[in-house]
């Protein structure tokens, strides 16, 4: 027994007090035998028959000692000394078993150190698991044994997890990130690159966790969010909830950095106004103050897929969506945000707290937010004291010329409540109104005057202090009041009122001479009996009274000195000290007691009544840090908005990446299909209808709609989520006319190509059919029939079996252009009809963009000169001059990736053909006088010739 | 995000902890039950405190603390929307939130508690994952575990976990297939001593009960959606299709579930369906006061008012009640100064009446406040604000199911409020 309890560090008395909690919790039913020995003796023998247990061959005898210790961790109590009993069966077979012995590993390796490394090569086989379950939670239990000397066990393990075939794991590793992290910050380096790779992945599962490692481990690491801002905007609405949070936050965070502000004054609001845009250039001279704000698109993007959200029955989501608005959006738009912050307020008692502390920040500065729910706002009685108080703030903050009487007549209410404190408040409250509007700071002084007469204390105090701050303000008119706090002053007890009224009667003793003198004389009397902070106003009152009636109040003023200077207190000892030197002239005082009447008598500025909320906003709205009004370790500062936007091309995604390396899940994490495609489906149609009415900003959502439905449709696929984000600075995607609807007989068809690799076969071209039924009866079996050349390899979509009038339905197929420009003609059949139709690519079309370096390009470039070349000087238009805009129109044409260039005058793009996967190889270098050089390298000669044409063709297009 | 979790009786014991990440000794506590003392009442302690080296973020539901350590800046609603799951978790679970569930428990909480949370952040909160990992008690099962030794723990990951539909599992089966849809309407209202309606709103809720097989697309419409004033759903619901059709589109939870909360707003007139006429009224000498109350149906569309009751927290100074009702039966808790009338159903043609006398504690000067009323009520078969299910097609599925709707109105926060207005208003143009 003494033995064992030497095992731990800290706990050698701990491992005695252990051993005997540890009998007195075991349950009764096991241990019938020990009841007639001492205390002492049954527990050894109890916590002798957990080891004897969890030793014996029977699985269910270890399982029922198992959950008996693990009933003991959840109470608290130490059973670390079953440290090598328990150690032993975490290869058990039977699961709940071997997770009970999880649960205590991880609680107790820490102090056990030596004794936990007998378990990790159990780990380290479960993470190679079949079973995606075990292997997750190997690595959970693994990543949470935090040991140091398994560090780089630990890092081996989440380096694999990371690229597991199941989401689930993967969520697993990003999680096991931030404990290794936390546990040794050295292998910060290793671990970002893991959370690079985390970021890239498309599952909504594994979204929320690595955004979470991201913040913990390297939140500064903007530029890994870049290229995936677009994905985790797209892929927001169908993140778990929670990681919806994590993400919203960062976004915030992240678009702080990188969109311009659009609060400008005067700025347009209207983001799509491309005309006026266009027309700043012509008076270029102003353009700096005359340039109208548009709003970045992805900034746009971030606003409209948030807004969704805030229907959200997670009242953090909602809260984090609300928070988000404020910081980002346009000002006129932040209101989308008010009515379900006030739905909040239905919520738990605590969601309420936190939420009204957000509106009591949001309704300083608008008002007009939450002015039309200000009803929501009114106390009950059943809420809580700290609910009540943030109400009171935030009806004050609402309160202006119009709503006033309503908010007063229910303040009257409150200050009858049988809660003091908040009756209290509420008089407080008052006063703010009373100096923020003019207009009822008569109403509202005089009710407070007719609370002097109330008959509790701390309300006829907390009005003194109020009054006297009101009366501070414009003194001259009230002079009767003071009159009348003067009469009542004997029946006040409370301290801090009673020193209020002493300051008021001293501050304004000109204005009531006849009773100012008396009031001194009363003070006299009772001064040795009264509080400090009143004696201290007592002696202020007699100075003053000596400067302007020394006639009258000279002896008593004197007495009162005399008092003072043998009082216990040092503070009024000092004080009357000092006063005395201050008005009473003699030798020794000097120049000082001429200013003393200036000095004591000086206007004092009026204090000002504001909110507790009012500087709350440094915070980001939502965090714990804005809860506390303190900065929380590890809070993460919103930055200002640049004043020039970053280069948005940094979120441009350039690769797009072969399906392959995600898609087949095991067989068993594969989701119904079904369900799948309806939610990421659904969602994104709607995307379509919205881009009808947004015009042109939607060129980026629409290449990732049409490629999302495009992959989600196809079949045998099994990822969670098919969105891929494209390169946004394409131009509108160009669709084609495959079939006029009056050839057709109603049905109509066009055709675009979504530049997605594609799904059914690398070598095809993706391609999207959108079919319209324009006829007025529902057409039926809509398929391919046949093709030429009858060699055309082609992958047909599924029969569609019926299309109801006005309605039209997208779907994709792949063709094998056979890197030629050839048209693929096949037959277009209904039920009853057939069409001939042909598809002809453009030879852009008939790329796929290639990742490279820069490096690489030019070597590759080398083995193509000569016969492999192709270029041409051209004559730029005059809006592609730019940079950007020319990598956009080559981009346009041709669906090559860009390659990142050192030089700024040449642009490197590379592509693959679809087919063939021939290199091709685009340079094109502005020179001066706006002409470019164009150079096309790539052994498809015929097809650098094509393309060269079309390029030049867009480029020089006016 | 979530470091550790502490359960607190209301009496101020731990009797479970939970760490997530490194052990936080429950000393962390003491800054706890300081506040506590502080707050008198376990509802007024602040949900969020700061201690020099943590944070701690606290619920209070069911007579229990759920107190959670935080070391890092974290969204407060996180961690406090978290925490309520855990105790509906429970809910779900046990069929109550209580410690001695909890404790009776304790292998079952402490395996669910590993689940929800990896190092503090949520893992699955999604009732229908959990039970697939974690086996709720049945009588039944423990027998049946005791004797072949099986287990309740899950050995393979829930489809769940993994699909973009998380709340639904994968392969239920029904033999009798029906869904039922609980509209339940709560009104809040404020009402002023002659009866005027300073506020009112109504709170509405759809709690379904599913039981389908296999994977039902479910769409269900409304008569009058447009009265819907703001709406939140259950992450099953399509919100797409709401607004473009206001209709609920959606892949139903198996079993019970919350499918959406509305909200009626004071714009569209709320019925009141009952009117109280109150005199409470204190004497200046003599220690005593008077209290009559009369209750009586007003806009209640034909139904019929059931589970009335009033409650009226009185002054302090109140020391008993002699009263007669006559209908239903009245209490007075001396230590609470809480009267209770519980009156049961309204009968138009005999309105219930409570009247009698109140003695004040001798000496004390006339009370100041005017209590408020609280008002609780039921109405079967009616949604106040006149909601109503149009149609409940299924898709995806071949069977029939049967498909039922209740209504339900209840008072939420229902008080009546005497005001005196008058005070501010007269002291006008006096100097």
């Amino acid at each position: 027994f003494l033995s064992m309890s030497t095992n731990t560090l800290y706990n050698d008395q701990g491992g005695a007090e252990a051993a005997v909690e540890v009998g007195q919790e075991s349950t009764p039913t096991s241990s019938g035998t020990a009841a007639g020995f001492g205390l002492f003796s049954t527990d050894f023998k109890k916590n002798e028959d957990l080891k004897e247990m969890l030793e014996s061959s029977k699985e269910s005898l270890k399982l029922e000692a198992m959950k008996r210790i693990v009933g003991l961790i959840a109470k608290g109590k130490n059973a670390s000394e079953l440290f090598p009993a328990v150690v032993k069966n975490v290869a058990s077979k039977n699961i709940e078993l071997k997770k009970l012995v999880y649960v205590y590993l991880v609680r107790y390796a820490e102090e056990q150190q030596d004794l936990a490394l007998l378990s990790i090569s159990t780990f380290q086989r479960a993470l190679k698991d079949p079973n995606q379950l075990i292997r997750a939670s190997a690595l959970r239990v693994l990543s949470s044994i935090r040991v140091p000397i398994i560090v780089p066990i630990m890092m081996l393990a989440i380096k694999e997890a990371a690229t597991d075939l199941s989401p689930y794991v993967r969520k697993t590793s990003a999680h096991a990130i931030q404990k290794l992290y936390s546990l040794d910050p050295e292998q910060k380096e290793q671990l970002i690159e893991v959370i690079e790779k985390l970021l890239k992945d498309k599952s909504t599962l594994v979204a929320g966790s690595v955004v979470m490692a991201f913040e913990e481990v390297c939140p500064d690491r903007i530029d890994l969010i870049h290229k995936n801002y677009r994905k985790l905007c797209n892929l927001l609405v169908d993140v778990e909830e929670w990681g919806q949070v994590v993400i919203i936050s960062m976004l915030t965070r992240y678009a702080r950095t990188q969109f311009t502000s659009p609060w400008k004054e005067g700025a347009t609001f209207d983001e799509n106004n491309e005309k006026a845009f266009y027309d700043s250039e012509e008076e270029k001279k102003d353009q700096v103050e005359a340039k109208p704000y548009v709003m970045d698109p992805d900034h746009r993007l971030l606003l409209r897929n948030t807004k969704p959200l805030l229907q959200s029955r997670n009242t953090a989501v909602v809260m984090s969506v609300a928070q988000l608005y404020w910081h980002l959006a346009p000002k006129h738009e932040v209101s989308v945000v008010t009515k379900s912050l006030v739905r909040l307020l239905r919520s738990h008692r605590e969601v309420q707290y936190i939420v009204l502390q957000n509106i009591a920040t949001m309704s300083i500065q608008r008002k007009g937010m939450f002015e039309p729910y200000m009803k929501s706002f009114y106390v009950r009685s059943t809420d809580a004291t700290h609910i009540k108080t943030l109400k009171l703030e935030i009806l004050t903050n609402l309160a202006n010329e119009a709503n006033i009487s309503t908010i007063l007549r229910e303040f009257q209410t409150y200050v009858k409540s049988q809660d003091k404190a908040f009756a209290a408040a509420t008089i407080q409250a008052i006063g703010r109104c009373a100096t923020n509007i003019s207009e009822v700071t008569d109403t509202c002084l005089n009710g407070l005057v007719l609370l002097l007469s109330n008959r509790d204390e701390t309300v006829v105090a907390e009005s003194v202090v109020v009054i006297k701050k009101l009366l501070q303000m414009q003194p001259t008119q009230h002079c009767e009041i003071i009159k009348h706090m003067a009469k009542l002053f004997d029946n006040i007890t409370v301290s801090m009122a009673r020193a209020s009224i002493l300051w008021l009667i001293g501050e304004y003793c000109e204005r009531v001479p006849k009773i100012a003198p008396d009031v001194l004389r009363k003070m006299a009397k009772s001064f040795t009996a009264e509080e400090d902070i009143v004696k201290l106003q007592t002696v202020n009152l007699a100075a003053k009274l000596y400067l302007t009636n020394s006639k009258q109040t000279k002896l008593l003023t004197q007495y009162i000195l005399n008092l003072g200077k043998y009082d216990q207190n040092y503070d009024i000892r000092d004080r009357t000290r000092f006063i005395r030197q201050l008005i009473v002239p003699n030798e020794k005082s000097g120049a000082l007691s001429k200013y003393a009447r200036r000095i004591l008598l000086a206007p004092k500025p009026a204090p000002v009544l504001e909110s507790a909320f009012k500087d709350r906003d440094r915070f980001q709205l939502g965090t714990l840090s804005h809860s506390l009004n303190i900065k929380a370790t590890g809070y993460l500062e919103l930055s200002d908005w640049p004043a020039v936007a970053p280069d948005q091309s940094v979120r441009n995604v350039e690769v797009i990446e072969p399906v392959k390396e995600w898609a087949p899940s095991v067989g068993k994490a594969k989701p119904p299909k079904q369900d799948d495609k309806f939610y990421s489906d659904s969602g994104e149609d709607d995307h379509e209808e919205e881009e009808g009415e947004e015009g042109s900003e939607s060129s980026s959502s629409e290449d990732s709609s049409s490629s999302s439905s495009d992959s989600s449709s196809s079949e045998g696929l099994s990822f969670c989520v098919c969105i891929w984000v494209n390169i946004p600075t394409f131009g509108p995607v160009k669709s084609h006319e495959l079939l006029h609807h009056m050839t057709g007989k109603g049905l109509s068809a066009r055709y675009h190509f979504p530049r997605q690799p594609c799904l059914y076969q690398p070598n095809m071209v993706a391609v999207q059919v959108t079919l319209t039924n324009g006829s007025d009866h529902s057409l039926e079996e809509i398929h391919i029939g046949d093709r030429s050349p009858a060699s055309l390899n082609l992958h047909c979509f599924n029969t569609i079996e019926r299309l109801e009038p006005e309605a039209s339905v997208t779907v994709s197929m792949g063709i094998d252009f056979s890197d030629s420009t050839q048209a693929a003609n096949f037959q277009l059949c209904t039920k009853d009809d057939q069409f001939s139709v042909s598809i002809q690519p453009a030879v852009g079309e008939l790329l796929m963009p290639s990742s490279m370096t820069e490096q690489d390009f030019c070597k590759e470039q080398g083995k193509l000169l000569g016969m492999n070349e192709t270029s041409a000087t051209i004559t730029l238009a005059a809006e592609n001059s730019s940079s950007q805009s020319l990598s956009k129109q080559v981009l346009s044409v041709a669906n090559v990736g860009v390659v990142s260039s050192s030089e700024n005058n040449i642009h490197r793009f590379a592509g693959r053909t679809v087919s063939s996967g021939a290199l091709v190889l685009v340079t094109a270098e502005s020179r001066e006088s706006s002409t470019a050089l164009l150079t096309i390298n790539t052994d498809k000669s015929i097809m650098a010739s094509m393309l060269l044409r079309d390029l030049k063709q867009a480029l020089a297009q006016a | 995000m979530i470091n550790s979790l502490f359960l607190i009786n209301h009496s101020g014991d731990i009797f479970l902890e939970k760490h997530w990440k490194s052990v936080i000794s429950r000393s962390v506590c003491d800054y706890f039950f300081e506040a506590k003392e502080k707050a008198v009442e376990p509802e007024n302690v602040p949900p969020v405190l700061q201690t020099p080296h943590h944070y701690l973020i606290s619920i209070y539901r069911d007579k229990l603390f759920f107190l959670s350590v935080i070391q890092t800046e974290v969204p407060p609603l996180f961690v406090i929307e978290f925490l309520h799951r855990v105790a509906e978790m429970f809910q779900d679970y046990f069929g109550e939130c209580s410690e001695m569930v909890i404790k009776d428990n304790v292998v079952i909480v402490y395996e669910l508690l590993e689940e929800m949370l990896d190092n503090g952040f949520p893992l699955a909160t999604e009732s229908n994952v959990l039970k697939e990992m974690i086996r709720p008690p049945t009588i039944l099962r423990s027998v049946v575990n005791t004797l072949t030794g099986s287990s309740n723990v899950g050995e393979t990951l829930p489809t769940g976990q993994l699909s973009t539909i998380p709340w639904r599992r994968a392969g239920v089966k029904y033999t009798n297939n029906e869904a039922y849809f609980d509209v339940i309407e709560e009104i809040d209202a404020i009402l002023d001593k002659s009866g005027t309606t300073v506020f009112a709103e109504i709170q509405g809720v759809i709690e379904a009960c599913v039981k389908l097989s296999g994977m039902p697309d479910l769409t269900l419409s409304f008569m009058n959606p447009r009265l819907l004033d703001d709406v939140s759903f259950h992450p099953c619901v399509r919100f797409k299709r709401w607004e473009s059709e206001r209709v609920l589109s959606f892949i139903p939870p198996d079993g019970n579930f919350t499918l959406m909360t509305y909200h009626v707003s004071a714009q569209n007139l709320v019925a009141i369906p009952v009117y109280v006429k109150q005199n409470i009224s204190f004497f200046e000498s003599g220690s005593c006061g008077r209290l009559d109350l009369t209750v009586g149906p007003k806009q209640t569309m034909g139904k019929t008012v059931e589970g009335m009751m009033i409650t009226v927290h009185m002054p302090k100074a109140v020391l008993s009640a002699n009263l007669t009702a006559t209908q239903g039966t009245y209490t007075y808790d001396l230590a609470t100064k809480v009267l209770v009338w519980d009156i049961g159903k309204l009968n138009p043609q005999k309105l219930p009446n409570l009247r009698g006398s109140l003695s004040l504690q001798s000496g004390a000067p006339k009370p100041e406040e005017n209590p408020s009323l609280n008002i609780d009520l039921k109405i079967q078969q009616l949604a106040i604000s006149g909601l109503k299910v149009n149609r409940l097609d299924m898709y995806g599925e071949k069977y029939k199911p049967f498909k039922g709707v209740k209504y339900v109105t209840k008072a939420g926060k229902f008080q009546v409020i005497r005001h005196d207005w008058t005070v501010f208003l007269a002291c006008k143009g006096k100097p």
